[in-house]
C-alpha cells in the first residue's frame, strides 16, 4: 500500500479524499492555488504544496507542477477527485513516465471513453444499446420518413448544428416527421447558416440514471447498483439518489450487466461511471461513460456500504477486488443534495464572498456532509459553486427524505446566497415524492423560475409556537433588567398574539419547566427547547417531536425558516396587535421600475444618462466585483428618469442605480 | 359624594376623547395612533399614571374662550418601561392641531421638572401644528420655558423625542436639543421653514416629505437617529432602545442578564481581514459576532455610514459602539462621520456608558468640499470627545490606524483605558505606498527601488509591533479572542474613577 498520496484537486472532494487516506494510514499531500492557502483541505492535509495563481488554468490543471509536487514530497499516486485533471490521458502518461501511480482507470480506458465516437462504437460492440438513429445527414422528406420508421415513433429532428433548442423538432408520426423536417431545415438555414438535419429517437420523459462500475487489475468488474440524477436544471444535476424509484431488478440487472460488458471492453480498473438515457416504458440508451469518481458517489456508499475512494486506492496498488458481483447487496435508500452558492429566488444567479455563518447539519450515521469550506471562509469566484454535498439515508425512500428534510433545516449559511430552500421546496414536491421524475422536471414545475411563494408551510401552528417562545423569552429576559422601580417591576402577561401571514393568531403562553407551553386554537402545543438568545437554531421539541426552525431576529421581525418555507412573523401584546391593525399597509416599492445592483460590487461605469431611451438588452451599467466585469442590461424597453448612484461607488446588494419611468 | 365621583368619571371620559371620536378617526386614517394609544404602546401596560387631565388654556382671544378641551392638546404623566421610571408628553394633534399653548408648556415642563428631581428619562412624542397662533407670544414664551428645560436636563437625564406627525418652526429645537430623534416614515417631517416659505425665498420645489420626511433626516441631514416604518414599530423599538440607557447620569447604565459567556470564542473573526489591504470587509460583521447575544442598536444606521455607532451589550452591560466601516469610503473620516460619532461619544460619556471603538481608518477624507466645509473644526469635534471623556474606553486596531486619525480613534494618547491590536493591525503616519514617495521623492522614477522600499517599509512599520515597543498599544491579540479581551477589560474598569479639572465647561469646536 502506499505511505502518501497527493490529492490533485480543491473543494470538497479533496477533503473527503484526505478523509479516507487518513484512515487507511496513508499520509496525504494537498495541493492549493493563491485562492486557496486558508483551504479546509489544505489544513486537513499531512503537507500542502503551492502551485499557483487563482485560474485553474494557472493552477490545478498544470500538470507539470502537480508532477513537481508528487517529486517534492515523495507522493508515490495521485487520486485526481473529479474535473480538473482526472480525466486527462496525457496527465497520466506524465505521471506513469515519473513511475508514480494514478489512481483511477488505466489511459486506454480513459482514451476510448474520452471520444464520443469511438465510446459508442465500442459500446455498441460490447452489445450495450445506445440511442436508435441515424447520423447521417438526411437528403430530403423521404429519406426522413424512411429513417424515422426504421427508428420507430416519436423521433427527433436535429440540426447538426443546433443549439439551445433551436432547429428541433418532435415527430409522433409520418405527417409530423414531414412538416418537421422543413421546418427543421429553415430554422437550422436561418439560424446557423447550415440546414444539415438528422434524425434520431425522441425519449419522453427522460430519466439519467448512472451505473457504477469497479474494476480491478486482476480482471474482475463489478457493478454496484444504479444512482438516479434525473433531477436536473439546465444541466447541472441538483438531487441525486440510489437506488432509483423508477428501476425494476430486470431494467438494473440488464443496465449493470451491460455496463460490466462496456468496462470489459476498455479493460476498466478503477471506479468508473456509465451513464445511461432511460425512457418512460424503461427502454435504456447509452450516453457515456465517466471514467473517474462522480459527485454523486455518496449515494452509492450508504446503499452498498462501501467506501469508493478506498476501493480505488486498493484497486491502484495492485490489490484484488475482495469480493464478488454477489456479495454486492443494497440496502436501504441514499439522497444527495447538492447545496451551490446560488440565489434560487434571483433565477440561481451564482453568488461568491464570505461565508459569514456556515453551520452544516450534525453527522449522524443517516446525515453525511460532504464540504470544502467553514465558517469565515470564502467562496471564490474562481472554482465551482457547490458549497456542499448533503447525504441522507434511510431504510426506505420516505425515510431518506424526512432526514433530508430534517438536515436542511439545520443547515444554516449566511454571507453568500444558497439554494437551501430549494432544495426544500423539491424535497416535498409532489412529483418528487413520488419518483414521478424527469430531466425535465424542474424546467416543467417551475417555468416562471422558483418563488417563496412556491413553498407554504404545511404546518403553520409550529411557526406560531416557536414565534411565541422566542417572544416571550425575550420579554422574560427584559423583565430582568436592573433598576426598577421597587415593588412595581415589570410582570410579563400570559396572552399574546402572534402576526404572521398578515393574520391574527391570539395566543396562550404559560412558562413551564424546560420551555413554554403555547395555547392557540384550543390545542395546546409543549415547546420545549435550550435556545438561546441570538443563536440562529431553534432545536427542541414540540410535543416531544424534535424540531429545528432557524430563527432571526430582525427588528421587529422574527425570520423563520423552516422546511423550505420562510416566514416574518411579528408578537404583540393583544392591545398592541389591535392598534397595529389600524397601521397602514405599505405596498413594498414597485422594484420593477429600477435596475437593481445583482451583488455587492464597486460601479465602474454607468452607460446611460437621464432622460435616456434605452432598449431591452442594452448595456446599463458595470458593476466590478471580485475582479470580474458583470455588465447589467435593460429587461425591456425604458426610459431612464434618475440614475441614484455613482461611477466608484461601492453598491450592496439591491441597491438601486437606476430608476425608469 | 356619589355626584363627585360620576362628575369625575365624566371629566375623564371627556378628556380621554381628546378632540373627539371624529378626529381620532381622521388620526387614524393617516396612519396615525392617538396620542393615548400611543403611551399604551409605549409603557409597560397599566403603569402610565397621567397627570393634568384637566389642565386648559386660559386663552380668551379670538372665541378661543368658548373651545377648550380638558388636558390642552398634550398627554402627560409617567409609567414604567420594564419596570423602569419614564416620564413621558404625548402630543394630542386631534386638540387644535396640538398646538402648543401656554398650558401646554407648562405641563411639558412640569414632568421635565420632575424629571430632573427623581433623575428619569423623558420621552416627548411629538405631533403638533405649532404654535397656539391665537395665544401669541405667551405660546412663544412656552416653547422657550420648554428649551430651556431641555438644555438644563442635557447630561442629567436621557432625553428622547419622536416624531409622529407635523414638527415646524420653533418648535423643531425641543427635539433638536434632546438625547436622540426617532422619526417614523410617511407620517412625521421636520423643518425650519415649510415648502411654501422655501419656495417663496429660494424658489425650489421641493414637498414636506422630501425638505424634512424621515428618510431625510436620517440619510441626509443626520437630524434623526432612526426612521420607522409605522408608530408602533418606532414606539417599540424604543422600549428596546431604552433599555440601553441609565435613567440619569448619576446611575449605571442597567445590568441585564445573558446566557452568551463572555469567553466565547470565535474563530471565523480570524479570516474576517482580506489578506488585500485595500480590499473592504463588513465592520458589523465583527460587531455582532462580539456583543451579546447578535444584538446591536445602530445609531444613525443611514447616515454617514463610514462610521458606525451605536448600543449592545457586553457581558449584560450596555456599552456604546463606534466602529470605522471600510465598506464605505474606506471607512476615512469627513465631516459628517465625525459629527455622528462626536455626538455618540458624548452622550456615553454623559451617561456612564463604557465606549468600545473598533478601528480601521486610512485617514481623514481630502478633497476642497471637506476643507471649505470646516473638516478641521468637524474632525476636531471627535478628537475632543474622545479626549475629554472619562468613561471607560476599550479600543480594538483592526486593520489601518493610519495618521492624525490614528490619534483621534479612542487612541492611548487620549486616554484610552485598553487599546489592543489585531496582528493585521498597521499603525503608522500613512500607508506604505504614500510613505515611500515622500521619504525616498528621489527614487520616484525608479519603480523597482519604490517597490523595494515599500516592501521595506510595510516590513517595518505595517504592523502592531511599533506601537506595542512603545506601549501604545497594551497587547496584540487574536481575533477570535476579541469578545473574551474586551469583557474583561470592561470588568477591570467597572469602578473606574477619572475626572476631569473643575470649569465652567468646555470650549468643544461648534
Amino acid at each position: 500500500m502506499f505511505k502518501k498520496i497527493l490529492i490533485a484537486n480543491r473543494g470538497e472532494i479533496a477533503c473527503r479524499v484526505i478523509k479516507t487516506a487518513r484512515k487507511m494510514g496513508i499520509k496525504t499531500v494537498a495541493v492549493y492555488s493563491e485562492a486557496d492557502k486558508d483551504a479546509l483541505h489544505v489544513e486537513m492535509a499531512d503537507e500542502a504544496v503551492f502551485i499557483g495563481p487563482p485560474p485553474t488554468a494557472q493552477s490545478y490543471l498544470v500538470m507539470e507542477r502537480i508532477v513537481q509536487a508528487c517529486k517534492d514530497t515523495g507522493a508515490e499516486a495521485v487520486h485526481p477527485g473529479y474535473g480538473f485533471l482526472s480525466e486527462r490521458p496525457a496527465f497520466c502518461e506524465m505521471l506513469e513516465k515519473e513511475g508514480i501511480v494514478f489512481i483511477g482507470p488505466k489511459v486506454r480506458a480513459i482514451d476510448a471513453m474520452g471520444d464520443k465516437i469511438t465510446s459508442k462504437k465500442l459500446a455498441k460492440e460490447a452489445g450495450v444499446s445506445t440511442v436508435p438513429g441515424h447520423t447521417d445527414i438526411i437528403r430530403d422528406t423521404a429519406h426522413a420518413l424512411e429513417i424515422a420508421r426504421e427508428i420507430g415513433y416519436p423521433v427527433m429532428l436535429k440540426a447538426s448544428a443546433g443549439g439551445g433548442g433551436k432547429g428541433m423538432r418532435v415527430a409522433w408520426n409520418d405527417a409530423e416527421c414531414a412538416d418537421g423536417f422543413e421546418r427543421a431545415t429553415n430554422e437550422a438555414r436561418s439560424s446557423f447558416g447550415d440546414d444539415r438535419v438528422f434524425v434520431e429517437k425522441y425519449i419522453e420523459e427522460p430519466r439519467h440514471i448512472e451505473i457504477q462500475v469497479l474494476g480491478d487489475s486482476h480482471g474482475n468488474i463489478l457493478y454496484l447498483g444504479e444512482r438516479e440524477c434525473s433531477l436536473q436544471r439546465r444541466h447541472q444535476k441538483v438531487i441525486e439518489e440510489a437506488p432509483s424509484p423508477f428501476l425494476d431488478e430486470k431494467t438494473r440487472r440488464a443496465m449493470g450487466e451491460q455496463a460490466v460488458a462496456l468496462a470489459r471492453a476498455v479493460d476498466y480498473q478503477s471506479a468508473g461511471t456509465v451513464e445511461f438515457i432511460v425512457d418512460a416504458k424503461r427502454n435504456f440508451y447509452f450516453l457515456e461513460m465517466n471514467t473517474r469518481l462522480q459527485v454523486e458517489h455518496p449515494v452509492t456508499e450508504y446503499i452498498t456500504g462501501l467506501d469508493l475512494v478506498e476501493q480505488m486506492i486498493r484497486v491502484a496498488a495492485g490489490e484484488p477486488l475482495a469480493f464478488k458481483q454477489d456479495d454486492v447487496k443494497l440496502k436501504g435508500w441514499a439522497i444527495e443534495a447538492r447545496v451551490y452558492a446560488e440565489d434560487p429566488f434571483r433565477n440561481f444567479l451564482p453568488s461568491i464572498g464570505r461565508l459569514v455563518k456556515y453551520m452544516p447539519p450534525q453527522e449522524t450515521e443517516v446525515v453525511r456532509v460532504d464540504t470544502g469550506v467553514y465558517e469565515g471562509g470564502e467562496v471564490s469566484m474562481y472554482y465551482d459553486p457547490m458549497i456542499a454535498k448533503l447525504i441522507t439515508y434511510g431504510a426506505t425512500r420516505d425515510r431518506a427524505i424526512a432526514h433530508m428534510r430534517d438536515a436542511l433545516n439545520e443547515f444554516f449559511i449566511r454571507g453568500v446566497q444558497h439554494n437551501i430552500s430549494f432544495l426544500a421546496a423539491l424535497m416535498v414536491h409532489t412529483r418528487f415524492m413520488t419518483g414521478r421524475i424527469s430531466t425535465n422536471m424542474i424546467a416543467e414545475e417551475y417555468p416562471h423560475g422558483f418563488h417563496a411563494a412556491d413553498v407554504p408551510h404545511d404546518d403553520p401552528a409550529l411557526l406560531i409556537a416557536v414565534a411565541a417562545f422566542l417572544h416571550r423569552s425575550y420579554m422574560d429576559r427584559a423583565a430582568k433588567i436592573s433598576g426598577q422601580m421597587l415593588g412595581h417591576e415589570r410582570k410579563v402577561k400570559n396572552d399574546w398574539v402572534v402576526l404572521m401571514g398578515g393574520q391574527s393568531h391570539p395566543v396562550h403562553i404559560e412558562l413551564v419547566e424546560g420551555g413554554y407551553d403555547v395555547v392557540y386554537m384550543g390545542e395546546n402545543y409543549q415547546v420545549r427547547s435550550d435556545w438561546q438568545f441570538g443563536q440562529p437554531l431553534f432545536k427542541g421539541t414540540l410535543n416531544g417531536t424534535d424540531i429545528c426552525i432557524q430563527v432571526e431576529r430582525r427588528g421587529m421581525h422574527y425570520r423563520l425558516f423552516h422546511w423550505g418555507s420562510q416566514a416574518d412573523v411579528m408578537v404583540m401584546s393583544p392591545r398592541v396587535a389591535e392598534l397595529q391593525a389600524l397601521m397602514p399597509e405599505k405596498a413594498p416599492p414597485d422594484l420593477s421600475k429600477f435596475l437593481l445592483s445583482p451583488m455587492p460590487g464597486l460601479l465602474t461605469k454607468l452607460a446611460v444618462q437621464v432622460g435616456q431611451e434605452v432598449k431591452a438588452g442594452e448595456e446599463l451599467a458595470v458593476i466590478e466585483a471580485m475582479k470580474m466585469e458583470n455588465v447589467l442590461r435593460a429587461d425591456q424597453d425604458a426610459k431612464v428618469v434618475k440614475i441614484l448612484a455613482t461611477t466608484g461607488e461601492s453598491l450592496a446588494v439591491d441597491q438601486a442605480i437606476i430608476e425608469f419611468e | 359624594m356619589h355626584d363627585i365621583i360620576q362628575q369625575l368619571e365624566q371629566k375623564r371620559a371627556a378628556a380621554r376623547l381628546g378632540g373627539g371620536q371624529r378626529r381620532i378617526d381622521a388620526q387614524h386614517k393617516r396612519g396615525k395612533l392617538s396620542a393615548r394609544e400611543r403611551i399604551e404602546v409605549l409603557l409597560d401596560p397599566g403603569s402610565f399614571e397621567e397627570w393634568d387631565m384637566f389642565v386648559e388654556h386660559r386663552c380668551s382671544d379670538f372665541g378661543m374662550a368658548d373651545t377648550s378641551t380638558p388636558g390642552d392638546g398634550v398627554v402627560t404623566g409617567y409609567g414604567t418601561v420594564n419596570g423602569r421610571v419614564v416620564f413621558v408628553f404625548s402630543q394630542d394633534f386631534t386638540v387644535f392641531g396640538g398646538s402648543l399653548s401656554e398650558a401646554h408648556a407648562e405641563k411639558i415642563c412640569k414632568i421635565m421638572d420632575h424629571a430632573i428631581k427623581v433623575g428619569a428619562p423623558v420621552i416627548g412624542l411629538n405631533d403638533s401644528g405649532g404654535a397656539r397662533i391665537q395665544e401669541g407670544v405667551a405660546s412663544l414664551a412656552g416653547y422657550a420655558n420648554v428649551f430651556q428645560r431641555n438644555v438644563m436636563a442635557s447630561g442629567v437625564i436621557p432625553q428622547i423625542s419622536v416624531i409622529m406627525g407635523p414638527c415646524a418652526g420653533g418648535a423643531v429645537y425641543s427635539p433638536a436639543m434632546t438625547d436622540f430623534i426617532f422619526m417614523v416614515k410617511d407620517t412625521s417631517y421636520m423643518f425650519v421653514t415649510g415648502p411654501e416659505v422655501v419656495k417663496t425665498v429660494t424658489h425650489e420645489e421641493v414637498t414636506a416629505e422630501e425638505l424634512g420626511g424621515a428618510i431625510t433626516h436620517s440619510t441626509k441631514s443626520g437630524v434623526a437617529d432612526r426612521a420607522f416604518e409605522n408608530d408602533i414599530e418606532a414606539l417599540l423599538m424604543l422600549r428596546r432602545f431604552v433599555n440601553y440607557l441609565p435613567a440619569n447620569n448619576r446611575e449605571k447604565p442597567p445590568f441585564r442578564p445573558t446566557p452568551d459567556p463572555a469567553d466565547r470564542q470565535d474563530f471565523s473573526l480570524d479570516t474576517l481581514i482580506p489578506d488585500n489591504p485595500n480590499k473592504p470587509y463588513d465592520m458589523k460583521e465583527l460587531i455582532l459576532k462580539v456583543v451579546d447575544d447578535v444584538d446591536f442598536f445602530e445609531v444613525q444606521p443611514e447616515n454617514a455610514k463610514n462610521i458606525i455607532t451605536g448600543f449592545a451589550r457586553m457581558d449584560g452591560w450596555p456599552v456604546g459602539i463606534v466602529a470605522n466601516q471600510p465598506m464605505v469610503l474606506a471607512g476615512c473620516l469627513d465631516i459628517k462621520s465625525s459629527i455622528k460619532a462626536a455626538r455618540f461619544v458624548r452622550f456615553c460619556d454623559a451617561f456612564n456608558i463604557p465606549i468600545i471603538t473598533f478601528v480601521d481608518v486610512p485617514g481623514f477624507m481630502p478633497g476642497t468640499a471637506q476643507e471649505y466645509g470646516g473638516i478641521i473644526k468637524h474632525g476636531a469635534k471627535l478628537l475632543y470627545a474622545y479626549a475629554e471623556c472619562t468613561v471607560p474606553k476599550v479600543t480594538v486596531i483592526t486593520r489601518k490606524a493610519y495618521g492624525g486619525a490614528y490619534d483621534v480613534m479612542s487612541s492611548k494618547h487620549l486616554r484610552g483605558d485598553v487599546n489592543f491590536a489585531w496582528p493585521t493591525a498597521e499603525i503608522a503616519v500613512m500607508g506604505p505606498k504614500g510613505a515611500v514617495e515622500i521619504i525616498f521623492r528621489q527614487d520616484i522614477g525608479d519603480a523597482a527601488k519604490i517597490a523595494e522600499r515599500t516592501e521595506e517599509y510595510r516590513r517595518k512599520f505595517a504592523n502592531p509591533f511599533i506601537a506595542g515597543h512603545r506601549g501604545f498599544i497594551d497587547d496584540v491579540i487574536m481575533p477570535h479572542g476579541t469578545r473574551k479581551r474586551i469583557c474583561r477589560s470592561l470588568a477591570m474598569l467597572r469602578e473606574k474613577q477619572l475626572e476631569n479639572p473643575w470649569r465652567k465647561h468646555g470650549n468643544i469646536p461648534l
